[in-house]
């Protein structure tokens, strides 16, 4: 059964959650971002096998947020599009590449 | 003491039939690392939900892929259903199902024919691409199309067939059994096909799931997850099982991908001998509400689809995660310690799709 189950935190929980995951066996699957009025909705999937949990927060579009590319290794690629495309402040990724992921004329496309 | 260097590889090479750029940093002949670059073909086909209505999008989602097109346009309609709490006819699961078999058929021949290509045995490539174009013809003949087929619609299908038809292209796949049957003893049996892919781009379980990788690349390195279990479309009907290797090299991405082929014919034989007859579509009303996250199984691997509905013609968000852009991490990690002469086979080992990624 296909289940999409979302769960709140607070932003400042990202990294404590993201490890806990890390430890009990779960993967990094997609991180997707939102635009909201003056922010941004971020969630980000996790699957262990069969099961998949959809960890979300909000921030205020000048927040930054830090990266879990040190805890989940492929994360690299969804924070930077997220970065490219919406804008969002993520920092301390481990292959940064500083808003040029993507080869596009427009900056933050998905932001307006 | 060796020597170390950068060579650029992409966007533009003979075996990269779509546009990716890696600097590979090498030690004389040995790849030490890789450094992906993509994004010269983002589309920034995900904007589009705020100009198409959700009916629309799905002919967007369609064109997202060449090779999958059929399973995008389901993805997303399988998530705009949930939704919407749409339930659709049983005919429509099945005829879904076999569809995205005959999709999955159509992408494995393809990739076995590339690959062929890539180690340079022409005729097995056109052997393969032969015995694809069947596919495109059983295409052609039940939805006029032969690559955009847009017979999917939120409810159901837009399309039936006719009995009498599935039972002949169960007819035309029985036959095909045989001809792949005579091309996979060369893809796994021939001396020369077998050095080039034994022990080359060798990645283990638990790389596999700390990179998060999907599909025949995944499940070649001994992860028996194929997310068609989950339960969409007639897959809760029929019986099968993930198809695994445990070696986790290019050959078992290889041998993976031909058992696949018998296991998707295997599937559209049983679908076809318990399709129910009855419409293949429900009347759908209202607009979509809510959330829902997608998984399903396309050719190379597991899709995310996500769509936010807020009760108007217009999803507020579609985003979409395909396989290749899970695996990128995945033959980052299988180009290391490969030979500089070995990184168009391992490139093609995770069946890249960039038209896809880049959306």
């Amino acid at each position: 059964m296909i289940e999409s189950i979302v769960e709140s935190i607070l932003p400042a929980d990202l990294l404590a959650r993201a490890l806990t995951l890390k430890n009990t066996g779960y993967h990094i699957v997609q991180m997707c971002a939102v635009r909201k009025p003056a922010a941004y909705e971020l969630s980000y999937s996790f699957a262990k096998e069969y099961d998949m949990i959809n960890v979300r927060f909000t921030v205020a579009e000048d927040d930054e947020v830090v990266s879990i590319s040190n805890i989940f290794a492929p994360a690299f690629l969804y924070e930077n599009e997220m970065r490219d495309l919406f804008g969002v402040k993520i920092t301390m990724i481990n292959l940064d590449y500083e808003g040029n992921l993507y080869r596009i004329d427009t900056k933050t496309p998905f932001k307006n | 003491m060796s020597t170390r260097s950068i060579v650029p590889f992409g966007p533009q090479h003979p075996v990269l039939p779509e546009p990716i750029h890696l600097d590979l940093v090498l030690e004389d002949e040995k790849v030490v690392q890789a450094i992906p670059s993509i994004g010269f073909i983002h589309r920034g086909l995900e904007k589009l939900v705020e100009k198409k209505d959700y009916n629309e999008m799905l002919f967007v989602a369609e064109r997202i892929c060449g090779i999958c097109s059929y399973m995008h346009g389901m993805g997303y309609a399988e998530a705009v259903e949930r939704t919407m709490k749409v339930e659709i006819p049983a005919r429509a699961r099945y005829l879904r199902t076999i569809w995205a078999e005959m999709s999955r058929i159509h992408s494995h021949l393809l990739w076995l024919g590339l690959q062929a290509d890539a180690f340079g045995f022409e005729s097995l490539f056109m052997e393969s691409w032969r015995m694809r174009e069947k596919i495109l013809d059983m295409f052609e003949t039940s939805t006029g199309g032969r690559v955009i087929f847009s017979v999917n619609k939120v409810g159901g299908q837009r399309k039936d067939m006719e009995n009498s038809m599935i039972q002949e292209f169960v007819r035309i796949l029985d036959g095909m059994d045989k001809e792949i049957k005579n091309i996979s003893k060369t893809f796994l049996g021939d001396y020369a096909v077998k050095s080039r892919l034994e022990g080359v781009g060798v990645l283990t379980k638990q790389q596999a799931i700390d990179l998060g990788m999907v599909g025949p690349f995944m499940r070649a390195s001994g992860i028996a997850l194929d997310t068609r279990k989950l339960g969409y479309a007639a897959y809760p009907d029929l019986e099968f099982e993930p198809i695994i290797s445990t070696v986790g090299d290019s050959y078992a991405r290889t041998d993976v991908r031909i058992q696949e082929i018998y296991q998707s014919i295997d599937l559209i034989r049983q679908a076809a001998s318990k399709i129910p007859d009855g419409d293949v579509a429900v009347p759908v009303k209202g607009n979509p509400d809510g959330e829902f996250f997608m998984r399903l199984e396309q050719p190379r691997g597991e899709a995310v689809y996500y769509v936010k509905g807020n009760n108007t013609k217009n999803l507020e968000r579609m985003r979409v995660r395909t396989p290749t852009f899970a695996n990128i991490p995945g033959m980052i990690e299988a180009l290391k310690g490969c030979q500089l002469a070995d990184v168009p086979i391992i490139i093609l080992t995770i069946d890249p799709c960039i038209s896809c990624t880049e959306r």
